[in-house]
């Protein structure tokens, strides 16, 4: 019983950080509906920004915030220079011009860092673990990115709902040319916009590169798992992004502890365990098809 | 009758000049120098130039190519060299799967191929051949040097992990060949997974007293960050892939305490060891890792070989190879039958250095003059 909800809280945290991932890229689409590979290009970013400067500062919150701000810096610059010149064109373009980025990022950071992995810890107060209720010792740091996860999802919120610039993201999605018509500087909406997502996902590196390591490519898995999360939930949705991401880190988990052990019933261990890991890989993208069968649009569809 | 005796020496001339040339060794590199696990190929090279440096032998060149760990463009690199710049031997790969794609060939066209790191069990066994030596270890060797020291040491429910691929199966059954007990089960991750939330739950849960694992390169850093602050208190093995000088850097702290099984460490007392930790530590400001190693003591065989013979008189170069008379870091070496190492297998302790970073240090070792369960297969 314990194993299953340490499992449980494992899948919210790994549901927390792809939230922290999909929100910003689900902004973005519905926003300007632009399509952006790159994102994840923001995740490695803002986890070398992080532990370059914790490395120099030696305070792990200082370089936190130097990555985010980073990753906030260099998504609004890639906005200014490329992404601007893409609003307009076929989804296609915009695939082959984010990807291109991908490329660009990865090389250049390779080229300035070289291949090994990057030194980054968490900071020792929130090294080791706690005991909960019930006698479970989980890591306080993973406790710590569901907590952070929540705050961004409640922030999230409130931004949206409840502020002069979450009025103008609302519009944005409702009727773009509209807010123009408007009289509202819609360039300077979709600059902040796009490093607002690039400020989560620099977050989201910055947190999960303490946990596991700083190192080139370390954005592209976690793109694949954001983009699954956005499709589910629904392409533009920040709500969501929420359920989605939540959804996934869940039945990602579970499914790679509890398969296994389940095959292991009627075949050998060895067997059990290759069949197991692979069906458990696949789970995640049964589930999307299964969920795009009955609901096309994703769980929240987006007013499109 | 002048004419005749000119072209005569014209003719005599030529050949000879032909025999100066011929006396020039080539050796193809093909190794990994970028992407993923690049730190392995760098070590290789650097190690194995250091040694040909030293030999000071002008007479040999080599030629060195980034194979990006890639199979397909290793296989090229592999015919390029070999048509193009009739290499006489070729050197350098990293990895099983190239090994596999370029090895067989090169070896069957009369190319000789000295491994400097992977050592797939067909290539010691069912596929060996008289033109192929391994200089580091067949790719079991680690695993159950481990699996005999676990035992030895009293541990009796060991919970084994690996990906799930080739290399990782392989890895576990290595490992219980040599334990030769129960494991309390074998947990298979992802190849490239960097959560392991899931499998230290699954960890947590059983009743295993040790764990042993195979997670190479970036894997195992993040496996090792993540095992420190779950507060699992179990003590941890594994092979010297996931705890060479880069990697342990990388994970830090949470390193320490770590053993694992090494065919060479810097601190191995012996004299040709402590020329080249010195002489490496000078020339690259680094660390030298077990690649490092490996690719210094390929270079110094065959340094060894040529002192006796030229590549061309492959008869005379093999049998040169198969004497091993050369001084290795690991102190004593030598071949078996198939041509790959029956050498000691360490065990190392990852202990904080003098800098306060973690550090390998010498332990002991593990099982003496180990030799691989593949050679019985082989027929040359």
């Amino acid at each position: 019983m314990t194993l299953f909800i340490e499992q449980l809280i494992n899948g919210l945290q790994l549901g927390t950080m792809l939230f922290l991932m999909a929100s910003g890229l689900t902004l973005v689409f519905g926003v300007m509906g632009l399509i952006n590979l790159a994102h994840g290009s923001f995740y490695m970013v803002g986890a070398y920004a992080t532990a370059l400067v914790t490395a120099a500062t030696g305070s792990f919150f200082v370089g936190l915030a130097a990555g985010i701000a980073v990753a906030a810096a260099v998504g609004a610059l890639v906005e200014l220079i490329v992404i601007r010149r893409l609003y307009h064109r076929p989804h296609l373009d915009q695939v082959l011009a984010t990807f291109a980025l991908i490329l660009i990022f990865s090389e250049g950071t390779r080229w300035i860092f070289g291949s090994s992995p990057l030194w980054l810890n968490p900071p020792a107060m929130l090294s080791g673990s706690v005991t909960l209720p019930g006698g479970l010792r989980y890591p306080i740091y993973r406790l710590v990115i569901i907590a952070v996860g929540v705050a961004v999802a409640v922030g999230m919120y409130f931004l949206i709902t409840r502020t002069r610039l979450g009025m103008r993201i609302r519009a944005g999605e409702s009727d773009r040319e509209m807010i123009g018509a408007l009289g509202i500087n819609i360039a300077r909406l979709y600059t902040l916009v796009f490093a607002m997502g690039a400020a989560l996902a620099g977050l989201a590196g910055a947190l999960v590169g303490a946990l596991q390591s700083v190192q080139v490519g370390m954005g592209e898995p976690v793109l694949i798992l954001a983009f699954v999360v956005i499709v589910i939930g629904g392409i533009g949705s920040i709500k969501g992004a929420l359920y989605g991401a939540i959804l996934v880190g869940v039945v990602d988990t579970l499914g790679r502890v509890f398969l296994p052990g389940f095959f292991r019933q009627f075949m050998s261990p060895s067997e059990a365990a290759g069949v197991g890991s692979a069906i458990a890989a696949m789970l995640i993208y049964i589930m999307m098809a299964a969920i795009l069968a009955f609901k096309p649009k994703g769980l929240f569809a987006a007013n499109e | 009758m002048k004419k005749l005796a000119s072209v005569g020496l014209g003719l005599l001339m030529t050949t000879a000049m032909a025999a100066v040339q011929a006396e020039e060794v080539k050796i193809g590199m093909i190794t990994t120098l970028s992407g993923g696990g690049s730190h392995l190929g760098v070590d290789v090279r650097d190690g194995f130039m250091l040694a040909i440096e030293r030999s000071g032998r002008d007479d040999v060149k080599v030629l060195i190519q980034d194979d990006a760990n890639r199979p397909d463009l290793a296989r090229s690199l592999s015919n390029e060299f070999m048509q193009r710049d009739n290499v006489d031997i070729l050197t350098g790969i990293i990895w099983s799967n190239l090994a596999m794609a370029v090895v067989p060939a090169a070896v069957r066209q009369g190319t000789f191929y000295l491994s400097p790191n992977a050592g797939p069990s067909d290539l010691a066994g069912r596929m060996c051949h008289e033109n192929y030596f391994n200089v580091a270890y067949q790719n079991d060797n680690l695993h159950g040097g481990m699996g005999a020291y676990m035992r030895e040491q009293g541990f009796e429910r060991p919970i084994l992990m690996a990906p799930n691929y080739p290399a990782g199966t392989d890895a576990l059954a290595g490992f219980k060949h040599l334990y030769e007990g129960e494991v309390v089960d074998e947990l298979y991750t992802q190849m490239g997974q960097t959560d392991y939330a899931a499998e230290i739950a699954q960890i947590r849960a059983s009743d295993a007293d040790s764990l042993f694992f195979f997670l190479p390169g970036g894997m195992g850093i993040s496996f090792m960050k993540q095992w420190e602050n779950s507060g699992v208190d179990l003590p941890v093995f594994g092979a010297a892939f996931s705890f060479d000088e880069t990697i342990i850097q990388a994970v830090g702290s949470a390193a320490i305490g770590a053993m694992n099984t090494s065919l060479w460490a810097y601190d191995l007392d012996n004299e040709a060891n402590h020329a080249f930790v010195e002489g490496f530590r000078e020339a690259y400001d680094r660390m030298p890792t077990l690649y490092a190693a490996q690719g210094y003591d390929t270079a110094n065989l065959i340094i060894s070989a040529l002192e006796k013979a030229h590549p061309s008189d492959q008869d005379a170069f093999r049998e040169a190879l198969r004497e091993a008379d050369f001084d290795s870091v690991r102190g004593k070496f030598r071949f078996g039958p198939n041509q790959h190492p029956i050498q000691d297998i360490l065990v190392r302790e990852v202990v904080e250095g003098d800098n306060g970073q973690p550090t390998n240090r010498l332990v002991g070792i593990a099982v003496e003059d180990i030799q691989d369960i593949y050679y019985e297969q082989c027929q040359m």
